[in-house]
């Protein structure tokens, strides 16, 4: 048990590295989502289904599925802006 | 500040941090010992209450008070989404959003996954006081699953079968209800949310007093909270963005945004267009001309 636990947060460090790691946004909500993964595989290693549940839906689907939607607003935004003088290029 | 005056503040800051977190881990109970005092509390109360799923006894009975502020998150993050995301004036036009090719595969593997992913969905939602689970966890599986049908057919689909109205008012009367029968416990017995209804036996689905009940409203509250977040985001998204996308000849119009690796690979060629295209970009902003000329 203490084995699987070890690997499960090792998964969860070097994840949570690739997150911090990866610069443009839309590729973050991807390892975002594997992040959530390895949060869950933890999650279920320390007896915690239910929190796992929790990590499985919002953490691995809902909030890349939001992160992602949402950039692709502001990317919207960005080329309507940028037509009139773009005062918030940003 | 300077940069290196910056630089000192956040080091003082990171070190006093850092012996905090160190001196309190070292007076924390080993890892993965038998020692856990929260337990030896909360699971002598949950037993008293008849609810087999400890878990739930916290949330929805010894602790259901921050459940109430955990679903007034949620639905003040959804009021706010749902006012940023108002259509402004100039994208107030509606346009129904181009039908893409769905592989058959994908297709098939949706619809058949539309049933199990809802009927997963309402068992872990009924069976919250019982077996890991709840309003939450059953709730977001629900809500991420009536999107199944846009993975699998098409967004019309997707919007026949989810009336928003119906889902906001959902969000409301299941965050509403929750406070009612929190004062009802004011009203019955001595506290806000106090356990008041009938325990039952002890595993059955019937168990637990308000647990049940409180769950299923949370699971209310959440499916139609996230079913609500999403589509502002889809509308946004699909019926607004199509028109200035449209040069572009990717069959990912229809399926992008959901599924994570193909809007991965549609967003990855919009990243690469902010940064060395501009043969696209202004095919881009030749669209948006024309949009707002419309207009």
């Amino acid at each position: 048990m203490t084995a699987i636990i070890a690997v499960a947060l090792t998964l969860v460090a070097a994840m949570g590295a690739a997150v911090v790691g990866t610069h443009a946004p839309e590729r973050q909500a991807v390892t975002l989502s594997v992040y959530g993964l390895a949060l869950t595989v933890l999650f279920v290693a320390v007896q915690a289904p239910d929190v796992a549940l929790s990590q499985l839906g919002v953490g691995a689907a809902v909030v890349p599925l939001m992160v992602m939607l949402g950039i692709r607003r502001i990317r919207r935004d960005q080329r309507g802006e940028g037509l009139d003088g773009g005062k918030d290029g940003e | 500040m300077s940069e290196r005056g910056r630089v000192a503040v956040y080091l003082v800051a990171a070190s006093a941090l850092a012996a905090l977190l160190v001196l309190a881990f070292l007076r924390m109970p080993a890892f993965g010992t038998d020692v856990h005092l929260y337990r030896d509390l909360a699971v002598p109360a949950a037993v008293k209450h008849v609810t087999a799923n400890v878990v739930s006894a916290v949330n929805f009975d010894q602790r259901a008070l921050d459940t109430l502020g955990e679903e007034t998150i949620l639905l003040g993050s959804v009021v706010g989404a749902a006012a940023l995301l108002r259509p402004a004036q100039r994208e107030s036009e509606r346009r129904s959003p181009r039908t893409g090719r769905t592989l058959e595969a994908t297709g098939l593997t949706g619809y058949v996954l539309l049933p199990v992913t809802l009927i997963v969905g309402f068992d872990v939602v009924a069976h919250g006081q019982v077996t890991p689970g709840g309003g939450f966890q059953g709730g977001v599986v629900l809500a991420t699953g009536i999107h199944l049908l846009y993975l699998a057919g098409s967004y019309r689909a997707l919007e026949r079968l989810r009336p928003v109205e119906v889902f906001d008012v959902g969000e409301a009367l299941g965050a509403g209800m929750f406070t009612v029968l929190g004062l009802a416990g004011i009203l019955v017995g001595t506290a806000f949310l106090e356990n008041v209804l009938p325990l039952g036996s002890f595993g059955s689905l019937i168990s637990a007093g308000t647990v049940p009940v409180l769950n299923a409203l949370v699971g209310v509250e959440v499916a139609c909270g996230i079913v609500v977040l999403l589509t502002h985001f889809f509308t946004e998204d699909l019926t607004v963005s199509v028109a200035a996308r449209d040069d572009e000849d990717d069959d990912g119009g229809d399926g992008d945004g959901d599924g994570d690796g193909d809007g991965d690979k549609d967003d990855r060629a919009d990243g690469d267009d902010d940064s060395d295209g501009t043969e696209r970009d202004e095919g881009h902003d030749g669209g948006g001309t024309e949009e707002k000329g419309g207009r």
